[in-house]
């Protein structure tokens, strides 16, 4: 009698572990190989990358499409600097702190938006991060309407040297999307992660099986909230400067980071990577060309979303059974010779 | 005999990957009364659905006067003269009682059909007329469900399950209706889990068993027992 | 006391226009569940194209009106049949995700097309006109702007009650299939109706531009006030739309009057009030 056996990893995914292991080492020591704008750039990638994972998460496993993510990234920035000028705090405790804060915001905030179903819920999102911006418009000890810089004297505290800080806040940025992308992968692998599969496949089914959907849904809001702040920390750490309307943009944190996912591939782990891949590679070609490279990203994404609907990695993983993050289950029938 | 008014050849339906009729091969001819019998599941409601054009096939697998429809879509159908009294009613819960039959007369096929002939062939109907649909019973509800259909003036009506969930009072007042209805040279296929109203009220039967013809011919023909294999696949 | 009469006099006419952002946001909503993320934007383009209208002919913004309705009830039509029709299904994010990046198509179209210097539409002398009610004085111009949302409101609810196209409407959005067995052709209802939405939305661009300057940038604000005043109203009720609208504008008014810096920020927070209350509106469809 033959058993099947079932696995999850599969020969492509663990090369992909071990060449993602490599390019790591070559990715960090990057301060010492790159040049200045360059680093700059690649940090900039890896923020919007991390991004890119979260709003994937909430949007293409939890079915929380939001358009307001730029609440919490506005947030993060802003708790960077009123925590660092008027609480004293160093840079990256007030970035930690930041997180924290915003996970516990989150919380009534999402008692009263998840009362909007479906796209409601989006532009409900959007009404949140209005109130956020108009909100800090009007504290006039963090410049108001025109914003802030931060002090020089902060900014010394993360390291002497500019080269230092530039290293630093590389570092911080890789890092940050090293910890996202593991913590998402390891979270869809957990009996929650499977929850979330189960809702997304099916809300019905899910509550019939015990699954608290409202919670689990919670969950990954609060979460996705407190490193979304986080990751708006490090974006202002490295702009040095914030400001409403930069803070909460809706078209730098919230359009790109959709165009990355949707493009490449929204509802897998692999999709945000290729996604932010692409996305530096069309803004560096096309960037001259100002808002025709926004009408092309726009009309990209309106291509795939109808074309492609699974994005760039959808179409490789169906065409190659590619995975790279080994979520599924795959079952191997043993052939009976073999026993 | 006449050319059929609609004929079905090796007509397959799938849902997504699933396969729901084999090669089905039926002609009718104008004026027929047949019934469609078949256990759950033996893709009854599924032929209904092709037909009518809510489920695609190739061009060539329904014809209709002589016209290859399997491609139309279900409102282009109707405009030919198809209509479908669907399983459960399915009356707009949005609409009126009348609002109901106009929106089945929206097709505007001339005939006798009109929402004064549909009012004295259902008395109650008229005096519900703007009552909300959904305030009816589950009698009067087939009966508006029916009118709809009969507001189009079709050549073909599909009748799908019109006993289901009704007391057999209402069951019979409306069977007692059918030949009043049909007699005026409309051509129908009744689809029933009640097979002796089935064969009452047709002169042809055909039995489907997982997506297949398993048996068909005249109903004054076929036997009991012939019927009891087709439908369960087993003698009885 | 009478200044606070006229604040919330104010808010009232200005709800008028909100009920107006949000009537074509409603009623695309109602028939096909669809949620346009361009509908603001689509707002802007209907007062731009008023703008060019005005200009090229050098006629008044109203008599442009005549123009930029049926053409953008033309961009509503193939906009559906081309391009919305393909991502209607259960899943809510084909339509979310395309609507958004429409959005960013038509914001920068227009950045493209007329800069991004504010532009507003001149109405010569109705724009400071103004009748005397008692003691109080209320502009012509947001009074025109109330009449024509309370008139645009009506006839959409005897369209929608009392026609038969109103009747496909209602019968496409309980059941689709059966509707098309019915001879509806949900693909050309569905383009009816957002053909009808736009042109609602090319009359608040017209009375938008007129009211105040406008750029590309601002379309996502408007989205965001329809769609308020949609939730405050409840869903599938357009007198409810109104209401809601009203509510919205008066806390607008009743916050700029504190602080001018408070005034959108009140009408969020209304909104947030509301939802924290009545989740489903103040006044949510009767299910007859």
């Amino acid at each position: 009698m033959s058993t099947p056996t079932v696995y999850r990893a599969t020969r492509a995914s663990r090369i992909a572990m071990i060449v993602a292991a490599f390019a790591l080492i070559v990715l960090a020591a990057a301060p010492w190989w790159a040049g200045r704008a360059d680093l700059r750039l690649m940090g900039e990638i890896f923020l919007y990358l991390s991004l890119a994972c979260l709003w994937n998460l909430m949007a293409g496993y939890a079915g929380l499409v939001s358009v307001g993510q730029q609440a919490f990234v506005g947030f993060g920035g802003y708790m960077l600097f009123a925590l660092t000028i008027f609480g004293g705090l160093h840079p990256i405790t007030a970035i930690l702190l930041a997180g924290l804060l915003a996970a516990v915001l989150s919380v009534p905030i999402a008692s009263l938006i998840f009362r909007l179903k479906g796209a409601y819920f989006a532009i409900g999102t959007w009404v949140m991060a209005e109130v956020f911006r108009l909100t800090f418009a009007q504290i006039s000890a963090l410049g108001g309407g025109s914003g802030t810089s931060l002090p020089v004297g902060i900014v010394r505290s993360l390291a002497s040297s500019r080269s230092g800080r530039e290293a630093l806040s590389y570092w911080l940025a890789l890092g940050s999307a090293v910890l996202v992308i593991a913590a998402v992968y390891l979270f869809l692998r957990s009996r929650r992660g499977l929850a979330l599969t189960a809702i997304r496949d099916s809300e019905v089914a899910a509550s019939g099986l015990g699954i608290d959907i409202w919670r689990t849904k919670l969950e990954v809001y609060v979460v996705t909230s407190a490193f979304t702040a986080i990751i708006g920390g490090l974006i202002f750490l490295q702009k040095l400067r914030i400001s409403p309307d930069a803070a909460f943009s809706v078209n730098d944190w919230t359009a790109f980071v959709i165009f990355i996912v949707v493009i490449g591939g929204i509802g897998t782990l692999e999709g945000p990577i290729i996604g932010t891949l692409l996305f530096f590679l069309l803004r560096e070609t096309l960037a001259d060309f100002g808002t025709i490279y926004l009408m092309v990203l726009g009309a990209v994404a309106i291509v795939v979303m109808l074309k492609a609907p699974k994005g760039v990695w959808g179409l490789i993983r169906d065409r190659y059974d590619l995975e790279l993050f080994p979520l599924s289950y795959r079952i191997k029938l043993n052939d009976p010779k073999d026993i | 005999m006449s050319d059929p008014i609609l004929s079905l050849t090796k007509l397959d339906a799938h849902y997504g990957d699933f396969q729901a009729l084999y090669g089905i091969d039926m002609d009718i001819h104008t004026g027929e009364v047949v019934a469609i019998i078949g256990a759950n599941g033996a893709g009854k409601s599924t032929l209904m659905r092709s037909i009518s054009g809510l489920i695609r096939n190739t061009p060539d697998q329904v014809h209709l006067n002589g016209e290859a429809i399997g491609t139309l879509r279900a409102d282009q159908v109707a405009y030919r003269g198809v209509a479908l009294v669907p399983e459960g009613r399915q009356l707009f819960p949005s609409l009126s009682v009348e609002e109901n039959l106009l929106l089945g007369g929206k097709v505007g096929r001339p005939g006798p059909w009109s929402l004064d002939a549909v009012y004295d062939l259902f008395p109650v109907l008229k005096e519900r007329r703007s009552q909300a649909s959904t305030s009816l019973s589950g009698g009067q509800q087939q009966m508006v469900a029916i009118g709809r259909a009969l507001m189009a003036n079709p050549e073909v009506i599909l009748f799908d399950e019109i006993s289901l969930g009704l007391a057999p009072v209402i069951i019979k007042t409306i069977y007692d209706a059918l030949p009043g209805i049909i007699g005026g040279g409309m051509t129908a296929l009744v689809v029933e889990q009640d097979i002796s109203k089935a064969l009452e009220v047709s002169s042809r039967v055909f039995c489907l068993q997982e997506g297949r013809v398993s048996l068909s011919g005249k109903t004054d023909h076929v036997t009991r027992d012939q019927i009891t294999v087709a439908y369960f696949g087993v003698a009885a | 006391m009478i200044e606070w009469t006229g604040v919330i006099l104010q808010g009232v006419l200005l709800g008028g226009l909100y009920a107006l952002f949000a009537a074509g946001l409603s009623l695309i909503f109602g028939v096909m569940r669809l949620v346009n993320i361009a509908h603001g934007d689509l707002i802007i383009l209907a007062a731009y194209l008023g703008l060019s209208t005005t200009m090229m002919f050098g006629v008044h913004p109203f008599a442009a009106a005549l123009l930029v309705l049926p053409v953008m009830a033309g961009i509503g039509y193939v906009l559906q049949r081309g391009i919305l029709n393909q991502t209607l299904g259960p899943d809510i994010l084909p339509p979310l995700l395309v609507t958004f990046g429409l959005s960013v198509i038509i914001q920068n179209a227009l950045l493209e097309g007329y800069s991004a210097d504010p532009q507003k539409l001149s109405a010569g002398a109705i724009e400071t006109a103004s009748v005397s009610v008692g003691s109080l004085t209320v502009g012509l111009l947001p009074l025109l702007t109330f009449g024509v949302a309370v008139a645009v409101i009506a006839s959409l609810q005897w369209m929608f009650y009392s026609t038969a196209l109103g009747r496909g409407f209602r019968a496409v959005s309980d059941n689709q299939d059966i509707a098309q067995l019915m001879g509806l052709n949900k693909a050309h209802v569905f383009g009816l109706a957002m053909a009808l939405a736009l042109a609602v939305t090319g009359i608040a661009g017209i009375l938008l531009g007129i009211r105040t300057s406008f750029d590309p940038s601002i379309g996502g604000g408007r989205l965001i006030f329809g769609f308020e005043a949609v939730i405050i109203g409840g869903l599938g009720n357009l007198w409810g739309t109104l209401a809601g609208g009203v509510i919205l504008g008066v806390a607008q008014t009743i916050g700029a009057k504190i602080d001018p810096g408070w005034q959108v920020l009140a009408g969020h927070i209304a909104f947030l009030v509301v939802l924290a209350v009545r989740p489903n509106g103040l006044f949510p469809r009767v299910q007859h």
